[in-house]
């Protein structure tokens, strides 16, 4: 068993949503297929990061290894345990060892609640501590994540954006989790707060031993936080290794076009766009074979016909793609 | 602009409350005393609405009926606060029984409000305990549906999903995190019950099965008064002018709370 570096390994996880329809019948009419047969593994200390497009299963994925949605199927080991499959009560205390940040800074904190109350939420439902030591420890969140204890009566709408996004952090640290989904937690920033969150995460990162799933759109983020990285389209993972190999030398024909798309901060530098057209395909009725056939720039018969598996490359570096690995 | 009929309607339902409360003091005659003597006086400085047929102050008894009105009003309120917090916050959360429990109340919204309550409180017999109690049920669903819709959007922030994720019991999320934000809309959807609620029981009264009379209630006053309106419609009048007020006074009111408590509108107008 590798559970002794990898700290989270998902095996073939399934998400689909069922579409009902009719009043008495609540028929099943079909499937979203939000997430379709993903693995992947996160090593301790490590950040992996999760990129796609709107819609293709990044943020599905993300809740469903903190156990917000339930799986269809599937395994998600955390420290050799199955979270997909253990009983509600123990499901309560493996809780404090995954947290989420969210991207939406204002919807994340209950407006109705002082920031104290928001950090020491986790706590008080786990029971731990009396109210002076829940106290103590909401003080030492605050300061770990750059604020200062006397926030802690204050309201959420008295914070920026930023500094709501560090309440979140804090509470999310709340529990001392060893591993952190992190949904889109900068998006919703301005690009100088963007920096500085990115940032602390790493600080917390080093000097908590975090583990962090880390869920984006922007590759500039994810290239700067992540370890290694994940491509997702259309609920499948496309291909997945480590940081540099997959910016320098993408292979699957999505990875390109989506790195194809990041700006370069040099006017005369020429740079190869592969421009997509078209949309993605809707989730409920993928295309057959490979998915990303419909508006891959190189796709020959079979890629229509036959879906290709993630076959490592070599050195790690995974990629699902008939051209790729003939 | 707003701010101002927000006002006025809240000095409206004061000047009726304080009126209910110091009721005794503002009397001027003893609401149930019948004076042959006095009958169909004119208002006057004596009798400042005038009497009605059994010689009875119109004034003190408008008075008096405040008092019902505006106590009715106000157990009304409480309890289809109660009920309907309690029957939205479960539908809309445990959506399991959401389809059961908003069939139940559409099937009471589905009946004419007076008609419901006319059937309960003849079935209950006339007093102002049953009233409150028929009105309650009548006005139960409306809370329940306005307070439902709210928890429908709270539950889907992200906030309430932090709390899940954390393993907070789902009793601890509804009533941390998804009663206290889904109360604005309650606040104001109740100053609309406590009108429609001194309407009804107005109504209720006119048609007898309000309290039983003697008792003065607007609108058995009103029922009393509608035989003579020809030679003395001051009998009719002031309760009518009370009724109005009151209404008036509840809805600039809750007009005024749905404005403030909805952000969106204190952006610009101001």
């Amino acid at each position: 068993m590798t559970a002794g570096r990898n700290l989270v390994e998902v095996e073939n996880l399934v998400k689909h949503f069922p579409i009902r329809k009719g009043f008495f019948s609540s028929r099943i009419t079909g499937y979203v297929q939000a997430v379709d047969d993903i693995s992947f593994t996160v090593a301790r200390g490590e950040t992996l990061g999760l990129v796609g497009e709107s819609g293709c299963g990044k943020s599905t994925t993300g809740r469903l290894l903190i156990r917000l949605l339930d799986p269809t199927s599937g395994r998600i080991m955390l420290n050799g345990a199955d979270l997909a499959h253990i009983p509600a009560d123990e499901l309560r205390t493996k809780r404090r060892d995954v947290q989420i940040i969210f991207q939406d800074p204002f919807s994340s904190l209950n407006p109705r609640k002082t920031v104290e109350g928001i950090i020491a939420e986790p706590l008080i439902v786990h029971r731990i501590g009396t109210k002076a030591e829940r106290q103590a420890r909401v003080a030492e969140l605050l300061k770990l994540v750059g604020l200062a204890p006397d926030h802690a009566r204050r309201y959420p709408h008295e914070f920026s954006g930023g500094q709501r996004q560090r309440i979140g952090i804090a509470r999310a640290l709340a529990l001392n989790p060893k591993f952190i989904v992190c949904d889109e937690p900068v998006s919703a920033l301005d690009v100088s707060i963007q920096a500085q969150i990115i940032n602390l995460m790493r600080d917390l990162q080093r000097d908590l031993g975090l583990t962090y799933l880390f869920i984006s759109h922007n590759l500039a983020v994810v290239r700067h936080i992540a370890d290694r990285v994940a491509v997702m389209y259309l609920g499948k993972i496309v291909e997945m290794t480590d940081k540099n190999a997959l910016y320098e030398n993408p292979k699957h024909p999505y990875t390109q076009a989506l790195l194809s798309a990041i700006p370069i901060a040099n006017p005369d530098r020429k740079r190869q766009r592969v421009v997509l057209t078209g949309d993605v395909p809707s989730p409920m009725a993928p295309p057959k074979g490979c998915r990303f056939n419909t508006r891959c720039p190189v796709a020959v018969q079979r890629c229509r016909e036959i879906e290709p598996p993630l076959v490592d490359t070599g050195s790690g570096h995974q990629v699902a793609c008939h051209l790729v690995t003939p | 602009m707003r701010h101002r009929l927000f006002v006025s309607g809240l000095v409206l339902l004061g000047l009726m409350v304080l009126m209910a409360i110091f009721a005794d003091l503002l009397a001027t005659h003893n609401p149930v005393q019948v004076r042959a003597r006095f009958r169909f006086r004119p208002p006057s400085f004596d009798n400042f609405f005038g009497t009605d047929n059994f010689g009875r102050d119109i004034y003190t008894r408008v008075v008096y009926g405040a008092r019902l009105s505006i106590s009715i009003g106000f157990a009304v309120v409480l309890l289809t606060a109660i009920a309907g917090t309690a029957i939205g916050l479960i539908s809309g959360y445990v959506r399991r029984l959401d389809n059961f429990l908003m069939r139940i109340m559409d099937a009471l919204m589905a009946f004419p409000t007076i008609i419901l309550a006319l059937a309960l409180s003849a079935a209950l017999g006339p007093s102002a305990f049953n009233i409150v109690v028929a009105l309650s049920v009548v006005y139960t669903p409306r809370v329940a549906r306005v307070v439902r819709a709210s928890v429908l959007v709270v539950r889907e922030a992200d906030y309430v999903h932090a709390a899940q994720a954390v393993g907070a019991s789902n009793l601890r999320i509804m009533i941390e995190h998804i009663l206290p934000n889904s109360m604005a809309p309650l606040v104001v959807q109740l100053s609309f019950v406590f009108a429609y609620a001194v309407i009804a029981e107005a109504v209720l009264s006119f048609l007898g099965v309000g309290p039983p009379p003697p008792t003065p209630s607007w609108g058995s006053i009103i029922a009393e008064g509608k035989d003579y309106i020809r030679e003395a419609a001051w009998i009719t009048l002031f309760p009518g002018i009370a009724i109005a007020m009151t209404v008036l006074g509840l809805n600039l009111l809750g007009d005024g709370l749905r404005d403030v408590l909805d952000p969106r509108m204190n952006v610009d107008n101001r």
